[in-house]
């Protein structure tokens, strides 16, 4: 059963075309990895998967059970936040208001998610912590943390490792990863990193002005896109 | 002795209780709006608000109604035309708050000096600027609404507190999980009008945005929770309106600027006390 559909999707950059016939699907429990050069249009497919942009033709269709309310999303980080006087615990509450409807306050099974999150990512020993005063690493757990808050069926994580060092990536992947394996959420990441990208998604979208590739990891690494853009990379 | 004789002497007089009651719940409601629009990167708005603002009321001199119920809506519908060019990409968002900024306050000047109806002019924009004296010519009515105001910001503020909260801390994941982010903007930004054109016969137009930065800036340098920021910088304003008012009388000093003064100082105390706690 396929969680999100996309058929002859194309999308638009302030009124220009940026890249037409998008057709892919994604099941539960996939991973799927969006690569691509800058300016390729992945991120402008990702905030369309989000529903913060509509889509220049084509449709999306998402699978029964799913909605808007049940993605759990990490963006790039803004400048706003680098200063945000906010603490950890603050911020993946946050995460909660997807499901509290028209109350105001959190309820009691609201903040155990909450705690039960942080602990899953293990930053509950800091969640009283103010935000701006942590690592890039830590920052992206919390993070991480609030997506998971609201959504617990799929993540749309949006370059993830983006400006952390090779340690902390590693480590970020590897807790992307467990997510997938072990927690069975499904994960849709947008991400240039093409050699981390191969790794650890089941699938692949590679798109440029045109799609180039959808499908399985193992037939990406035979294809020609593949080569293609690892050739690119290496000039 | 003679201090608290000038205070006490001061306080039996009805229109000092009144610029006392709506000085407060003005500077409050400021106060609260600003963590916000500070955090948001809105802070100019604000200052280029009270500029049309005081367009608005030369513009309801000229035309001999009130001003109040002429620069109200003027104000709420720049807020929204500000808000809208922020998304603009062709004029940048900080250009054009400064432009509309400007022009209201030329085109102000220039109405007050043409129409005016009284021989001195410079006293009149003085008064607007920098509200030297219409604090304490609040009628009964403008304390009402000053109340009814700060009882529906205060209201709604705890209501939408978690929702305000996720909306300034990042916008994009706010409206992807259901959170109808471009609605809570506008809100902050109608809401923000309205104080500012009360505000406006508090401290005059040039100040208000001090009511609406200094005691978020203030509370940001020592605390770092967002809560506690929230529940600072309204106790920093709600003691440096009070403050400001009493020491004006004291030192007979013009109102509006005494209350930004004392701002200033809290500012200052706790910037140094942010180093040395770090």
């Amino acid at each position: 059963m396929a969680l999100i559909t996309c058929r002859n999707l194309s999308l638009a950059y302030e009124g220009k075309t940026i890249v037409t016939d998008i057709n892919f699907s994604i099941g539960e429990g996939d991973y799927l990895c969006i690569v691509g050069e800058n300016g390729s249009g992945k991120s402008t497919l990702m905030r369309t998967l989000l529903g913060l942009k509509s889509p220049f033709s084509g449709e999306i269709t998402f699978g029964t059970g799913l909605n808007k309310n049940k993605i759990g999303y990490l963006p790039q980080q803004t400048e706003v936040q680098r200063d945000f006087p906010a603490s950890v615990k603050e911020i993946v509450m946050s995460g909660c208001l997807a499901s509290s409807g028209f109350h105001p306050f959190y309820n009691k099974e609201q903040k155990k998610r909450a705690q039960e999150n942080m602990e899953k990512l293990g930053i509950s020993d800091i969640q009283n912590r103010c935000y701006r005063e942590l690592s890039g690493g830590q920052q992206q757990r919390v993070l991480l943390a609030r997506a998971l808050c609201s959504a617990s069926k799929l993540l749309i994580l949006d370059e993830p490792a983006a400006g952390l060092d090779p340690v902390v990536t590693a480590e970020m992947y590897s807790i992307i990863e467990k997510l997938n394996k072990k927690d069975k959420i499904t994960v849709i990441m947008v991400s240039h990193d093409i050699a981390q990208a191969v790794k650890y998604a089941t699938h692949i979208l590679h798109i440029s002005e045109k799609p180039l590739f959808s499908g399985k990891t193992e037939d990406y690494l035979l294809s020609d896109a593949c080569s293609l853009f690892n050739g690119e990379g290496k000039n | 002795m003679n201090i608290i004789e000038t205070v006490s002497n001061y306080l039996s007089y009805d229109f000092v209780k009144y610029a006392l009651i709506a000085g407060v719940l003005v500077s409050l409601c400021s106060a609260l709006l600003g963590v916000n629009l500070v955090l948001k990167r809105y802070s100019m708005i604000g200052d280029g608000l009270s500029h049309v603002a005081f367009g608005a009321t030369a513009i309801a001199a000229v035309l001999n109604a009130a001003p109040m119920y002429f620069a109200l809506p003027v104000t709420v519908i720049a807020a929204i035309l500000l808000l809208r060019m922020g998304k603009n990409t062709k004029i940048q968002g900080d250009a054009a708050t400064a432009m509309i900024s400007v022009g209201a306050l030329a085109l102000g000047y220039m109405l007050m000096n043409i129409f005016s109806t009284n021989a001195n002019v410079s006293g009149d924009v003085c008064t607007t600027l920098f509200g030297s004296t219409s604090i304490l010519t609040l009628s009964k009515t403008d304390v009402y609404m000053c109340l009814a105001l700060a009882a529906v910001v205060i209201v709604c503020y705890v209501v939408f507190y978690n929702r305000l909260f996720s909306v300034t801390f990042d916008e994009s994941f706010a409206t992807a999980t259901g959170t109808n982010a471009a609605v809570y903007n506008l809100a902050l930004a109608i809401i923000t009008a309205v104080v500012i054109v009360l505000a406006m016969n508090i401290v005059g137009a040039l100040l208000v945005s001090a009511l609406i930065i200094f005691p978020a800036l203030s509370a940001m340098r020592i605390f770092k929770s967002f809560k506690s920021v929230v529940i600072s910088s309204a106790i920093i304003a709600v003691v440096c309106s009070l403050s400001g008012i009493f020491a004006s009388m004291i030192f007979d000093t013009p109102v509006g600027a005494t209350i930004v003064a004392a701002d200033a100082i809290v500012f200052g105390v706790f910037c140094i006390a942010g180093k040395i706690k770090k």
